[in-house]
């Protein structure tokens, strides 16, 4: 830890507080606006201004957001596309993260020629803009008989989110000793006890980086969710979409509002609950060092 | 273990049942992009009838103004082998769509209920190809219409305007009073629809079809056309600051609200109005685009069949699209969507004062040749074209110093290279 | 070197993969009890990665390939396999409105990273300072980076609109000759979208630091203090050269997202006014899906691929070199 309090520094603890929470309130701030004009009528937000709180709190614009909205020919807000979002997100984390596990294994404790560039290989592959694919990939699910279905759109996540899974694990495992893994093989255990019993233990950190990363990738995602998803298996991110781009009517901001904190409610929730496991994960190696 | 029994009975004998109900009830999945207002609520107009008939309708909604995320998402199912039944395809598209052979035909339905009779053959060419229905028009929309807040015009005292030289005399006066003289909405298909109206007030129903449909770079790459940028850059310099990015429906509450005379939008503004509970002739008015008097520029909204192999969903199809050219629903939803039914029959007594005015330009410039297809719309030429145009003209809105004369000859680049 | 275990484990994407410190073959540690174990044992490895490579190849590789091939032919609405050469890059090259996307892409992703990289170290090398209340001030820089692009896009379009936004808000403080524009002006526009970026990934970047930060040793810092070097030079000369991984892996994760930002843009501006915000996913996805130009649009794909990869082999050749000599 960079100990610049004991080493009587001369830099200005006011200073330092000072632009952190300058830089605290420009993140916040945002946030904030969203908040609180989800709470107001639209006549408050046509009157007032962006930080102006509401004169009239009202929860409608939640409830509309959540039951009522229109997102199509249906009514019945955000709801439904909600769980959709869950059903779609949480197979697809976890699955990507089991392969990435296993891989990350592999390459880093079990290398094989070619495995190294097999890894480089992987790597540029999470710099595709996701364009590029729509078309060829649409044609493969409908070969394969999952257009259009959740488990589809599932596949479509894996494909795209074991380059980074296998990433994080991969560098992850190369810092643990070999010779832990060494020990074990003259003590004649397999590939995957070695895995299990030595290998996952330790794993903590990185799983939860990357459940966090992945959770956080999956849910927010617009582009597939909008091609390959259609009508009731739509994700969130397409509802939102939807009811945000109404061509008619007035513009009900605090129900687009409402409706875009349910949207990014769960994957707040992750990163205030679960960030610090991910800052834990990120400095994991330091405790040894 | 008795229980279980008779379950199974009575499924089997509910199966014996059903075929019968079965073979009538189709599913249609239809692909749209009408998700609020008055068009979601004719959707679900239509979704209804559907249903009355014993079909099921599967919604499947993917919104974005001029529907290009569906006809994305409508690709991708397509090249998958898993189409929608229905789809909300337009203008020129269909036509490629039934090149690839994608789309059924419709004939069936059209003999028996005499399409050719009540269409004119303008439109139903569009919904045509190689001679046979694949698509049914929904509805006939009016582009080249200026919507007008009286009371505002009625303040600052002065008259609607029929020319674009009186629109700018109206607009001079309406600025120096501190109102909006022009609301506008700055996306490219809005900036495209006012060039549109003014490119048919400078050019005429002859010469745009030149330029528009069949690109005659004469035409195309002609003082005319500078004419009409300079025309057009003076149209738009009566619009305010904070234009880029509005929705359209945004500056139509500038009019209502009485901040903006005057809108140049097609006649699905109209929803607009009733939304707001105003009624036209009083609250509001139409008129015809500056210098556009007698000429209709139509934008037609319509459902192309996809090709289905089960008798049920094929049924369900031939109802659907049965359903939508019937009296009932062409009223009720052109009552809600604010265009004018595609049946030249119909009875309009039902209609409003601006519906009743669109229809009879409709029926007079489909004879003395003023009916023109809107390239801004989709209706003249392909989508590649189309967006070329929509590039050049939204440029030349957005840049620091529009050049009519340099912007010509970057219109009849774009257009040559994508012919 | 000590820190070099701890930045390893933080995302050390490349500078792990040329780490090439132990090369552990198993077949030679342990006498196996019996043949075909050993031979399970060898290929069970590769049967799982197997999978993957088999997903990545066709998912990634294939289609780009497939992509490259189309972009040499004329497919319109759907593809075709007409091959007409270099005819779709030919076009590109004269379209102005690419030539606009392409200018876009170097100034929004140069100044998006260039930001958060300035603003994460600052923010990082701040809060390494036993700041109180570290965990929560950590959690509100990072939180951005919860939010879909299209919550982030479709917010800040609102915060900068000129009638509604920040500049009505000021108008209404008393300010009233203050005018803040730029998301409806054609030049600026651009830096509209840097802007609602940076505010969503430079916490990302903070926290990559702090991670390297604690990584360091202090007893590095505690030997610069008493050769009496200042706190600015023992940062800047010290401990940022030494942070060069966390500085790659956080350009990977910034050039990742800047190629990405096509729901920011589309939410935000659309492209807006005019084509100014213009960027070449926005470009590629407009004209091989709603103007069914396949061809064209592919082409462009295969230049934006081009472009990203002319940035990563340079960088990371220069990092590889820079550790053969370590």
């Amino acid at each position: 830890m960079t100990d610049l309090v004991r080493t009587g520094f001369r830099f200005s603890r006011v200073a330092i507080y000072g632009v952190l929470l300058l830089a605290c309130l420009v993140y916040l701030i945002p946030l904030i606006i969203m908040l609180i004009t989800s709470f107001k009528t639209p006549m408050d937000i046509r009157t007032g201004n962006l930080l102006a709180l509401p004169t009239d709190w009202t929860s409608m614009g939640w409830t509309k957001a959540w039951s009522e909205a229109c997102t199509g020919v249906q009514c019945e807000g955000v709801k439904g596309y909600f769980w959709n979002s869950f059903k779609m997100t949480v197979p697809a984390v976890l699955i990507s993260t089991l392969l990435g596990a296993f891989n990350g294994y592999v390459l880093s404790k079990w290398k094989f020629k070619g495995s190294d560039l097999m890894f480089g290989m992987m790597l540029f592959g999470c710099f595709v803009p996701f364009q590029v694919v729509l078309l060829p990939m649409a044609a493969t699910l409908g070969k394969l008989g999952l257009a259009n279905t959740t488990a589809g759109l599932v596949l479509v996540h894996v494909i795209y989110g074991v380059a980074f899974t296998t990433l994080f694990f991969r560098n992850y495992y190369v810092a643990i000793p070999d010779a832990l893994v060494k020990a074990a093989r003259l003590d004649g255990a397999g590939f995957f006890t070695i895995f299990f019993r030595i290998l996952l233990p330790l794993s903590t950190p990185i799983f939860m980086v990357s459940l966090i990363w992945q959770f956080t990738q999956i849910w927010n995602d617009f582009l597939f969710g909008v091609v390959f998803a259609s009508g009731d298996s739509q994700p969130i991110t397409v509802a939102l979409s939807n009811l945000v781009n109404t061509t008619t009517g007035v513009k009900e901001y605090n129900v687009d509002m409402a409706a875009a904190m349910i949207a990014a409610l769960p994957t707040l929730v992750v990163y205030i609950v679960a960030g610090k496991y991910f800052i834990r994960g990120l400095t994991a190696g330091s405790v040894k060092g | 273990m008795n229980t279980f029994k008779r379950n199974l009975t009575a499924l089997a004998v509910s199966a014996v049942l059903m075929p019968t109900a079965a073979v009538q009830a189709g599913e249609v999945e239809v692909l749209h992009w009408w998700t609020a207002g008055g068009e979601a609520k004719a959707a679900a107009a239509l979704k209804e009838m559907m249903e009355e008939q014993g079909h099921t309708w599967k919604d499947f909604a993917v919104a974005g103004g001029g529907g290009e995320a569906a006809m994305t998402v409508l690709k991708t199912r397509a090249v998958s082998g898993n189409p929608p039944a229905a789809a909300q395809i337009k203008g020129l598209d269909i036509r490629e769509w039934a090149k690839l052979g994608f789309l059924t035909s419709l004939d069936s339905v059209a003999e028996s209920e005499s399409w050719d009779q009540l269409i004119p053959p303008t439109i139903s060419d569009v919904m045509k190809y190689e001679g046979e229905y694949v698509a049914v028009p929904v509805n006939v929309h009016r582009v080249n219409w200026l919507w007008v807040n009286p009371q505002v015009m009625e303040d600052v005292g002065v008259e609607i305007p029929t020319t674009l030289d009186e629109f700018f005399e109206v607009a001079d006066k309406l600025k120096a009073e501190g109102y909006i003289p022009l609301a506008h909405g700055g996306q490219p298909w809005q900036d495209a629809t006012v060039f549109d109206a003014v490119a048919l007030a400078e050019l005429g129903p002859d010469n745009y079809r030149k330029a528009f449909v069949d690109h005659d770079m004469s035409v195309i790459n002609s003082n005319k056309m500078e004419e009409v940028f300079s025309q057009f850059a003076k149209v738009m310099s009566y619009v305010d600051d904070n234009a880029p990015g509005r929705d359209w429906n945004t500056a139509t509450g500038m009019v209502i609200r009485g901040e903006a005379a005057m809108q140049i939008m097609g006649d699905w503004a109209k929803g607009e109005f009733t939304a707001a509970g105003l009624t036209p002739g009083e609250d509001y008015l139409c008129a015809p685009a500056p210098g556009t008097e007698g000429q209709f520029t139509f934008n037609v909204d319509s459902f192309a069949m996809f090709k289905l192999s089960e008798e049920e969903g094929i049924k369900a199809q031939e109802d659907l699209v049965r359903t939508i050219l019937e009296p009932e629903f062409q009223t009720l939803f052109n009552q809600n969507k604010g265009s004018i039914p595609v049946r030249t029959d119909m009875d309009m007594s039902a209609f409003d004062t601006c519906a009743q005015a669109s229809m009879d330009t409709f029926k007079s410039s489909a004879d003395d040749g003023g009916l023109v297809p809107s390239f801004s719309h989709g209706l003249a030429t392909t989508s590649y074209i189309q967006g070329q145009i929509f590039d050049v003209v939204t440029n030349f809105v957005n840049s620091n110093n529009p050049d009519p004369v340099k912007t010509t000859d970057q219109l009849a680049a774009a257009i040559q290279s994508a012919m | 070197m000590p820190c070099q275990a701890a930045l390893r484990a933080a995302f050390g994407f490349i500078r792990g993969f040329f780490m090439e410190h132990t090369q552990y073959r198993p077949a030679e540690v342990a006498r196996a009890p019996s043949g075909l174990m050993d031979g399970l044992q060898r290929w069970l490895p590769k049967l799982v990665v197997a999978p993957t490579v088999i997903l990545i190849g066709i998912g990634i590789y294939g289609y780009m390939l497939w992509t490259g091939v189309l972009s040499f032919t004329n497919s319109s609405f759907l593809p075709s396999y007409e091959f007409i050469g270099l005819d779709q890059y030919a076009k590109l090259m004269e379209s102005e409105r690419w030539l606009v996307a392409s200018r876009n892409l170097a100034i929004f992703g140069g100044l998006f990273i260039a930001s958060c990289l300035l603003i994460g170290v600052v923010l990082a090398i701040f809060l390494d300072q036993r700041i109180r209340q570290e965990g929560a001030i950590r959690t509100i820089y990072l939180y951005p980076m919860a939010l879909s692009m299209i919550v982030t896009g479709t917010v800040w379009r609102w915060i900068l609109n000129p009638s509604l936004g920040l500049e009505k808000l000021m108008h209404d403080w008393g300010w009233t000759s203050f005018s803040f524009d730029w998301l409806v002006d054609s030049d600026f526009a651009i830096y509209t979208i840097v802007m609602a970026a940076v505010w969503q990934a430079s916490g990302f970047v903070m926290a990559l630091f702090l991670a390297g930060l604690r990584g360091v040793d202090s007893s590095i810092m505690r030997a610069a203090r008493v050769d009496g070097a200042s706190l600015p030079t023992i940062y800047w000369k010290i401990i940022l050269p030494s942070l060069r991984p966390v500085f790659f892996s956080s350009v990977m994760v910034l050039a990742h997202i800047a190629i990405k930002s096509f729901d920011l843009v589309m939410a935000m501006t659309s492209g807006g006014p005019g084509y100014s915000t213009d960027l070449p996913a926005v470009f590629m996805y407009a004209h091989t899906f709603t103007r069914g130009q396949m061809g064209l649009g592919s082409a462009s794909a295969m230049l934006m691929l081009g472009a990203i990869l002319a940035l990563l082999v340079p960088y990371l050749y220069s990092e590889l070199r820079g550790k053969r000599h370590d």
